[in-house]
């Protein structure tokens, strides 16, 4: 195989300026799904654990439908389909006004699909959670509402950690499909810096490079997260 | 203070409770005692409303528990509970444990809470441990903690589900002592419990359960004397015979 090697195509203009907007689209449309997953994951995960029996039944169905849809169906579900279910008025704004269509619609998509898995590993962390809390804060005469926020969910939270954070690199990995709708983000950009110059190993390699760094850099904001939040002398049941 | 009143209790189709009435007055201790899975917890939990109950009425100070108009949280915050297996917040400290409920659901200070804690503590004997986490503690430590945690609603009421069965046996006195002090100073008390030595101390009375029936609700001297029931009789040789 002939391949001419040539690294400094990454640190000439536009190229270099492509790869570095492609690492700020990523990081921007993870993030902001992120904010997405885990506020609507917690409410519905949270929701899943109640009395009562309609709000679990809504945040069931919610689960079971956005986690077993692919990602990919969903973000051109929204894309495509829902501005034509929309009320007209509502349509016709999506289509012409919406601010950053393509953005916007990949991060409530990304963090609408989030939001389920996220949801499933705050149910689990609040059931790891035995039935005696609840007993003990119920009975001190907590409302159901003092009992999640003050001793469930502070205990829920720090046992799923460690999920969560998988959950927040898959978010940044899965923003990658966001080049579909026309997001041009860092794989888009790499694939385009390709297109121009043909070095395609070249771009790739320095995506892959990015991928990492943000991985690494998460995992260490995550860790440094769990210790700082260790209960001394607990030891969660059931890991 | 207490009244039940034929309560009748199912889980599913299963009754765990059957007609069960008894009572306990002001000031008085009520130990209730029976072979596992007799409804000792369950009754218990009626109490305070931990548990619904299909038949039957229970008032606490003239409260209607069962009823829909009643503010269980309100009438929960007067009746202090202490469980099995303690039920502290893993992930607050000591006085933080003593001060939620003070805080949250009494609407005191903070430092009128923690001021409370520091008093409680000190008469639980853990004043140096009152920063530390419940997994910082023993078994006998936590549980004392719990009792102080109850306590510092000024409750009206208190109810023990068999608070030293989880405990080390060389950590059950520690417990016991501090119930035996609160029993003297007139706590009205209803203690599930198999520890006979601390029924025989300080009980008034003793209610005998089997299969989800009160078999027995009699004096504590009646009781140990000539407990009138068979079941009652061959639970007490048991046990008495087991120490
Ligand atoms: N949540 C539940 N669902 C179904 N059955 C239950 C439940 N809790 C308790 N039971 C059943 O109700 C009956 C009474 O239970 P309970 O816990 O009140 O007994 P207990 O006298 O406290 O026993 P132990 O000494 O073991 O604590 C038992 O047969 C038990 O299996
Ligand atoms: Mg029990």
């Amino acid at each position: 195989m002939q391949y001419n090697w040539n690294w400094g195509v990454l640190l000439q203009e536009p190229y270099l300026g492509w790869l570095i907007s492609g690492v700020g689209w990523t990081i921007a449309v993870a993030s902001a799904a992120w904010v997405i997953a885990f506020t609507l994951g917690s409410v519905v995960g949270v929701a899943r654990t109640l009395p009562n029996r309609w709000a679990r039944g809504v945040a069931t169905a919610y689960v079971e439908l956005l986690r077993n849809v692919p990602l990919l169906v969903q973000l051109f579900i929204w894309y495509f389909v829902v501005p034509e279910l929309l009320p007209d008025d509502w349509g016709r704004w999506v289509k012409r006004d919406l601010p950053l269509p393509e953005y916007t619609t990949a991060v409530i998509g990304l963090g609408f699909y989030t939001a389920s898995r996220v949801a499933e590993q705050v149910r689990s962390g609040i059931e790891s959670i035995s039935r005696g809390q609840s007993m003990a804060g119920y009975a001190s005469g907590l409302t159901t509402l003092q009992l999640y926020r003050y001793v469930l969910l502070p205990v829920a939270f720090r046992v799923i950690v460690p999920p969560l954070t998988s959950e927040f690199l898959t978010i940044f990995k899965n923003s990658s499909l966001a080049l579909t709708i026309g997001v041009l983000e860092l794989t888009a950009q790499s694939r385009q810096i390709t297109e121009y110059t043909f070095q395609g190993f070249e771009a790739f390699t320095a995506a892959t490079v990015m991928y990492v760094v943000i991985t690494l850099t998460v995992t260490a904001g995550m860790s440094l997260v769990e210790r700082r939040a260790r209960i001394p002398g607990f030891i969660a049941k059931g890991g | 203070m207490i009244e039940i009143r034929d309560i009748d209790k199912w889980y599913g189709t299963t009754q765990v409770l059957r007609a069960c009435s008894t009572s306990v007055a002001k000031g008085e201790v009520v130990v209730v005692c029976g072979p596992s899975g007799s409804g000792k917890s369950t009754l218990i939990k009626c109490v305070n409303g931990l548990e619904p109950f299909q038949n039957g009425e229970i008032t606490v100070d003239g409260v209607p528990v069962g009823d829909r108009g009643t503010n269980l949280s309100k009438l929960r915050a007067r009746i202090g509970m202490v469980f099995q297996n303690f039920e502290l917040y893993p992930h607050m400290t000591v006085t933080a444990n003593i001060c939620l409920a003070q805080e949250k659901v009494l609407g005191r200070s903070k430092a009128e809470a923690e001021a409370k804690a520091a008093g409680l503590l000190s008469r639980v004997g853990l004043s140096e441990h009152a920063r530390k986490h419940p997994g910082q503690l023993s078994g006998g430590q936590q549980q004392r903690v719990a009792i102080a945690r109850a306590l510092a609603m000024d409750p009206i009421a208190m109810l023990f589900d068999e608070p030293t069965s989880a405990l080390d046996p060389e950590m059950i006195n520690e417990v016991l002592e501090v119930m035996v002090e609160l029993a003297q100073e007139g706590m009205t008390m209803m203690v599930v419990t198999h520890e006979m030595g601390f029924a025989r101390k300080v009980a008034d009375r003793v209610v005998f359960m089997d299969k989800g029936e009160i078999v027995e609700d009699a004096e504590k001297d009646a009781f140990f004397g000539t407990p009138r029931s068979d079941r009652a009789q061959q639970f007490l040789s048991k046990i008495l015979h087991h120490i």
